[in-house]
């Protein structure tokens, strides 16, 4: 056994740090923290404990003072809550970083390829790779789209891609979000707190900087506008969508308009926002409303969100939509399985980073298999995102179980089964001592004249002890993501 | 700028001049009611509600239950609590617009005014939380002059504070010139200090309290913040400014109502209106006021499309 693998004592605030078959962010083994997070082992050992209390005491009031909160839903409508907040960045080196970055170039694009071809020729359901009938049972499929010419083919504009890092030290990506991913903001923020705090850590690491993150958004939109016309708005759901928190800052940080469906208006196929001086053209469309809601009259009609003739005014043209309509057919978790075909078929090139081993219930053999191991598994719906509707078999009930297995029968094509994946562990402040927490990472990728990843993304945490859920919906929290310069 | 945003950031400020003006009123008179006087504690409080535009009786008015319903009832719309609320409402909706600083501010007093409901229990409480939101106040009016663009969206701020004052300004005024009778000095001093004018109106008239003097301060004087005149005044400069900003064919309107109003104040006398009656001079600012604010409403908020695509 090599000498670097060999258990030593844990120093105080470390005494509890327990570290089992999890890839240990931190630590090679008891002891012995990984080269990237000596500095900050150091720190740690070197603070007196009433020090990091009153640091996470100002983080959490900072944030609060802010009003950087979300809103949960099922409860009173408009619960706001800060978005818990962990102290210790996770750390990621440069050569890693270098690997994520590639493969997720890779994968943006393959995905805007595919998403072209569904929507015109359907080439690679013609070629046999995917069965056309994957595509046009998925939700999220859009037929209004089908022949609707979209500037630069770029559907996907903005993606925030879930990674996580296996026992074996490899990230693998979990799930892609392609339609209204957010999350942002809570990376941004949380690096400008961090910074009041450890401006002593960030110097010695050398911390690859975030800030520019708007900017490139900015610059992403643009490139998607008209020549010479470019009036850029943001399309919120208004201030009780758990997000708008995050709409306000990004509108904020570029300088455009932040607008609700109300403010928008359609005639002769143009839309227009109400201003004070009338009615002035919008260009592009940052939206952050999903598909279902944009246009009551193409889509759901109940919808009081979205803008009436928006989608004949997309179709014909006159406005941009990022990111566009129909989306996320590349995001159904079921399509998900064929991501690693659908690189190799676009680009010809081998995924640099893996999907997660998946398993189709519309397969006959596979759906038989995971019911008849419904505890080893875990079960999503295609269709969900936020942590909703998932069974995570080893944490689950019999009654839980068999409740997944008649919806799975009943349904077979909107559930997918994925091994229970142990998600790395990280260190973190947790009640006045340092634990390890399972995270996860989501980078944000952007697309338009170029890809554009800024080096680091949202690290969520799951905050209970042993728990695998790391959606702020479900009791998740955040930390900073810090990606080192070399 | 959105007419939706010009809106909130209106209604914003409209509503913190409010909470702000309660404040001031509560404070002047909390301190002034611990001396004796020959007008009941019941009527007094009566004034106050009636000079806040609250209608009430003055029988079973508790003064301790009145100041609780005034400041940290969230049941009562006009109490403090729900103006800071509504105020932090409509900022909410302008998030992006307004600096972060402001936001800052605004939403720790709406935190400290919310949580004021369990402090309110020994006697001096209610005269901190009051002193309290004037001195939020201050602070939250110094940042936004110091850290927000002086624009089109300040200019609708600066008219939803001076709509505002306009408007409860006369209704204050009145409270107390109805009771004028049994009035002594120091009702007026109360008065006074409700618009913390006392020691302005002292440069100007020495600490003689004479009401004509009184509400001709008040009213008329060009240079004092909290007279109608002042807040007039600074309207009709916002609108201007706004009007530089986006002009629409219809802003014709809105500019000959704040003319007039301006030129009603500009150009009066105290002793005409006193001989005119002073109550239906005061009338007659409320209702310019409000159509002057339907006025900005229908121009720049809620315009029919087919008019702004014609022009």
């Amino acid at each position: 056994m090599p000498a670097q693998s060999v258990d030593r004592p844990m120093p105080a605030p470390f005494s509890d740090y327990e570290i089992d078959a999890a890839y240990d962010e931190m630590f090679r083994a008891k002891g012995r923290p990984r080269p990237h997070y000596k500095h900050l082992y150091t720190q740690l050992l070197n603070l007196p404990p009433e020090e990091l209390h009153r640091c996470k005491k100002e983080a959490d009031l900072s944030f609060f003072n802010q009003g950087i909160t979300f809103t949960v839903y099922g409860r009173t409508e408009g619960t706001e809550q800060i978005f818990p907040h962990d102290l210790l960045p996770r750390i990621i080196t440069s050569s890693e970083w270098a690997t994520i970055e590639r493969g997720l170039t890779q994968r943006i694009t393959a995905l805007n390829l595919f998403l072209a071809d569904v929507y015109h020729e359907g080439r690679i359901l013609k070629d046999r790779v995917i069965p056309g009938e994957t595509i046009y049972t998925c939700k999220h499929f859009r037929r209004q789209m089908h022949g609707v010419k979209v500037p630069r083919d770029v559907y996907v504009s903005v993606v925030g891609t879930d990674l996580i890092r296996l026992p074996d030290g490899r990230f693998v990506v979990l799930e892609d979000n392609l339609r209204v991913p957010s999350g942002v903001s809570y990376m941004l923020t949380s690096r400008k707190v961090m910074k009041q705090i450890f401006p002593a850590l960030f110097r010695k690491c050398g911390v690859r900087p975030i800030e520019q993150y708007s900017q490139a958004l900015f610059s992403t939109l643009r490139s998607l506008a008209p020549e010479g016309r470019s009036t850029i708005v943001l399309l919120t759901p208004g201030i009780y969508n758990s997000a708008y928190f995050e709409h306000a800052f990004l509108a904020r940080q570029m300088g455009i308009e932040l607008v609700e469906g109300r403010d928008l208006v359609v005639h002769d196929n143009k839309v227009y926002m109400r201003t004070t001086s009338g009615l002035q053209r919008v260009d592009v469309i940052y939206r952050r409303v999903d598909d279902d809601f944009v246009d009551p009259l193409a889509f759901r009609a109940d919808s009081s969100l979205g803008v009436a003739g928006l989608f004949n005014a997309y179709r014909a043209g006159n406005v941009v939509l990022a990111n566009a309509l129909g989306t996320g057919v590349a995001d159904d978790k079921a399509i998900y399985s064929y991501v690693p075909k659908i690189i190799r078929y676009y680009l010809g090139e081998e995924p640099i980073v893996d999907n997660v081993e998946t398993f189709l219930m519309t397969d006959r053999a596979q759906r038989e298999h995971v019911c008849a191991n419904l505890d080893k598994y875990v079960v999503k719906a295609v269709g969900e995102s936020g942590g909703y509707g998932m069974l995570i078999g080893p944490h689950s009930s019999r009654a839980q179980q068999d409740e997944f297995r008649d919806k799975i029968m009943a349904d077979p094509r909107n559930y997918i089964a994925q091994p229970t994946l142990t998600l790395s562990a990280a260190p973190c402040f947790m009640n006045g001592r340092i634990e390890p927490r399972h995270v996860d990472l989501r980078p944000y990728v952007l697309f338009g004249e170029k890809v554009t990843i800024v080096p680091g993304g949202l690290t969520r945490v799951a905050l209970r002890k042993g728990s695998l859920v790391v959606n702020s919906s479900q009791g998740g929290g955040s930390k900073d993501t810090w990606v080192l310069q070399n | 700028m959105l007419s939706r945003v010009a809106d909130s950031l209106y209604w914003m400020s409209r509503y913190f001049e409010r909470a702000d003006h309660c404040a001031r009123v509560l404070e002047a008179n909390y301190i002034l009611m611990l001396n004796p006087s020959k007008v009941s504690t019941e009527e007094r409080w009566l004034r106050i509600m009636t000079s806040l535009g609250i209608p009430e009786t003055a029988e079973g008015i508790d003064p301790q239950l009145a100041m609780i319903k005034l400041t940290s009832d969230p049941d009562n719309e006009a109490s403090i609590v729900s103006c800071i609320s509504e105020s932090r409402e409509n900022a909410g909706q302008v998030r992006e617009q307004i600096s972060s600083e402001m936001w800052e501010r605004l939403n720790r007093l709406y935190h400290y005014v919310t949580q004021a409901n369990s402090r309110l229990e020994t006697d001096s409480d209610p005269l901190r939380l009051v002193a309290a939101v004037r001195e939020g106040s201050y602070m939250f009016r110094g940042v936004t002059a110091s850290t927000m663009s002086h624009g089109e969206g300040w200019q609708f701020i600066q008219l939803g504070k001076y709509m505002e004052r306009s408007c409860a300004l006369p209704v204050l005024l009145d409270a107390y010139f109805s009771t004028a009778g049994q009035a002594d000095d120091l009702d007026w001093v109360g008065l006074l200090a409700s618009c913390a004018a006392f020691e302005s109106y002292c440069k100007v008239y020495t600490a003689d309290l004479k009401p004509q003097s009184l509400a001709e301060f008040l009213l008329l004087n060009p240079e004092f913040p909290y007279s109608v005149r002042y807040a007039i005044e600074r309207m009709n400069e916002a609108i201007a400014a706004i009007r530089k900003t986006s002009f629409t064919h219809e802003t014709g309107r809105i500019e000959r109502i704040a003319g007039r109003l301006r030129s009603f104040l500009a150009y009066a006398q105290i002793t005409d209106i006193m001989a005119g009656g002073l109550p239906r001079y005061l009338n007659s600012v409320i209702e310019q006021c409000k159509s002057l604010h339907a006025a900005v409403h229908e121009v720049y908020i809620d315009y029919p499309i087919q008019s702004a695509l014609e022009a």
